[in-house]
């Protein structure tokens, strides 16, 4: 068995492995109809972007941003009050739960070319 | 061809055994001399190896920024190191400046521990006074509150003030408060309105100096340097025979003169940048650790009113 083998193999097994986790989840985190996002869900900030430039999630939904960039930023929304974080220094992280539906454009206050938004349905 | 090199298009005489030679210097910044309304500036650099002569003039003056102390990531663990050396070079100049201008980013995240450092240090510089304008790193979390305690006395509202100096007008402009999402640097209508009134009673004669963080001109504002409402804030300065716009920010040193304004940035005194569009983006460049005080240490510029040609030479020295 060739080295390409036992890695096509070990990959098989993985995603067997996965298939197995995911008919072991409960049933109201399965894919289905109105299942948008777990309750919580994290994006990067890298490279002065933001990890998901939409993301769409239900209500209640914690996102929490992590900064992995040399250079502070800041989460704020459009409105500047909804939510804002501190600055950000690398690694450091902020959370909001989104409690009601609607869209939630938020920049970057340092950058304020950073954009991004989310949907809460 | 994807790998090639670029023809020197500023005519300064700098090839790669010069721009090597400039490896050996650090420091940052321009002296900047005034005489007879022709705001020139020189490399400290070149002024520290007798490249230029008779630089005196009505006014000398010194630039430096973005020292970002409280920065200790790969691109320079030791800012404070480079910020010394920047003032030692400034402390060996023949004329000792007037003054300093320190054109902001003091600080990497507003820290109070940060802000003493950066006042601590620049302690040593041998001149009269020092002046100030925030950057967007100096007002992260309390609107610049802590900035302008320490460091803006006697301004007018979100920290501008004007200052005369041997017959030349002096504005330091405060443009990185209360920006707007997918904008760009910013001065806001009471700033602007103040700026009109401050110059209004000024002869047309008067050489202007502004400074301020962010570019007041469109460098590259896909990474946000440039600033939205600066077109406005220089046509209050259209009368006006000598306008000389001094900014930091960028992290390297560009000229552009524009009819009866000379934009120039300086480089840092911390980390450089990378070229507008060079990088996915714009954050602290890495170089090898023996190249990167020549990469900061680095402004020579010529500024002469009327003259056409861009008379950049960037930051480069031979």
């Amino acid at each position: 068995m060739n080295i390409k083998k036992i890695m096509w193999t070990a990959l098989v097994a993985v995603i067997a492995g996965g298939f197995i986790l995911l008919a072991g989840t409960p049933r109201s985190h399965a894919a289905g109809p109105g299942d948008k996002a777990p309750d919580s869900i994290e994006v990067k900030i890298d490279n002065f972007s933001f990890g998901a430039m939409k993301l769409t999630v239900s209500a209640g939904t914690t996102v929490t941003w992590i900064n992995n960039d040399d250079v502070p930023h800041t989460v704020v929304s459009e409105d500047k009050t909804t939510f804002r974080s501190k600055a950000l220094d690398t690694g450091d992280k902020f959370s909001y739960t989104f409690t009601k539906p609607g869209e939630y454009p938020y920049f970057c206050s340092v950058h304020p070319k950073m954009m991004a938004e989310v949907v809460v349905q | 061809m994807s790998k090639y090199i670029h023809e020197n298009q500023d005519a300064d005489g700098v090839d790669r055994r010069g721009f090597l030679r400039c490896m050996a210097w650090a420091g940052t910044g321009a002296l900047c001399v005034l005489r007879g309304g022709v705001l020139k500036s020189f490399a400290l650099s070149d002024i520290m190896q007798g490249k230029i002569g008779n630089m005196t003039g009505d006014l000398s003056f010194v630039q430096i920024s973005d020292s970002h102390i409280g920065f200790n990531k790969d691109a320079n663990p030791d800012v404070t190191a480079t910020l010394r050396a920047a003032i030692a070079k400034v402390n060996a100049l023949p004329t000792p400046p007037a003054f300093v201008l320190h054109t902001g980013d003091l600080t990497q995240l507003s820290k109070a521990e940060e802000f003493d450092t950066l006042a601590e240090s620049l302690k040593s510089l041998k001149t009269e006074k020092i002046f100030y304008v925030p950057g967007e790193h100096d007002v992260l979390n309390d609107n610049g509150q802590m900035f302008h305690e320490r460091f803006g006395q006697k301004a007018q509202g979100d920290g501008w003030y004007s200052f005369d100096q041997k017959g030349a007008h002096f504005i330091g402009l405060v443009n990185v408060l209360n920006l707007k999402a997918g904008g760009l640097g910013s001065l806001g209508p009471q700033q602007l309105e103040w700026l009109e009134k401050d110059v209004s009673g000024l002869k047309s004669s008067t050489p202007i100096v502004v400074f301020a963080h962010i570019p007041l001109w469109s460098v590259y504002p896909e990474w946000g340097w440039g600033t939205e409402d600066s077109a406005q804030a220089l046509s209050y300065l259209k009368n006006f025979g000598s306008v000389t716009v001094l900014n930091g920010h960028i992290h390297q040193t560009m000229q552009k003169v524009e009819g009866n304004v000379t934009f120039h940035t300086a480089s840092s005194t911390a980390f450089p940048q990378p070229q507008p569009g060079q990088a996915p983006s714009p954050g602290p460049m890495k170089v090898p650790a023996e190249q990167l005080r020549g990469v900061l240490g680095i402004t020579d510029v010529n500024f002469v009113r009327g003259k056409h040609t861009l008379g950049i030479t960037d930051s480069t020295l031979a």
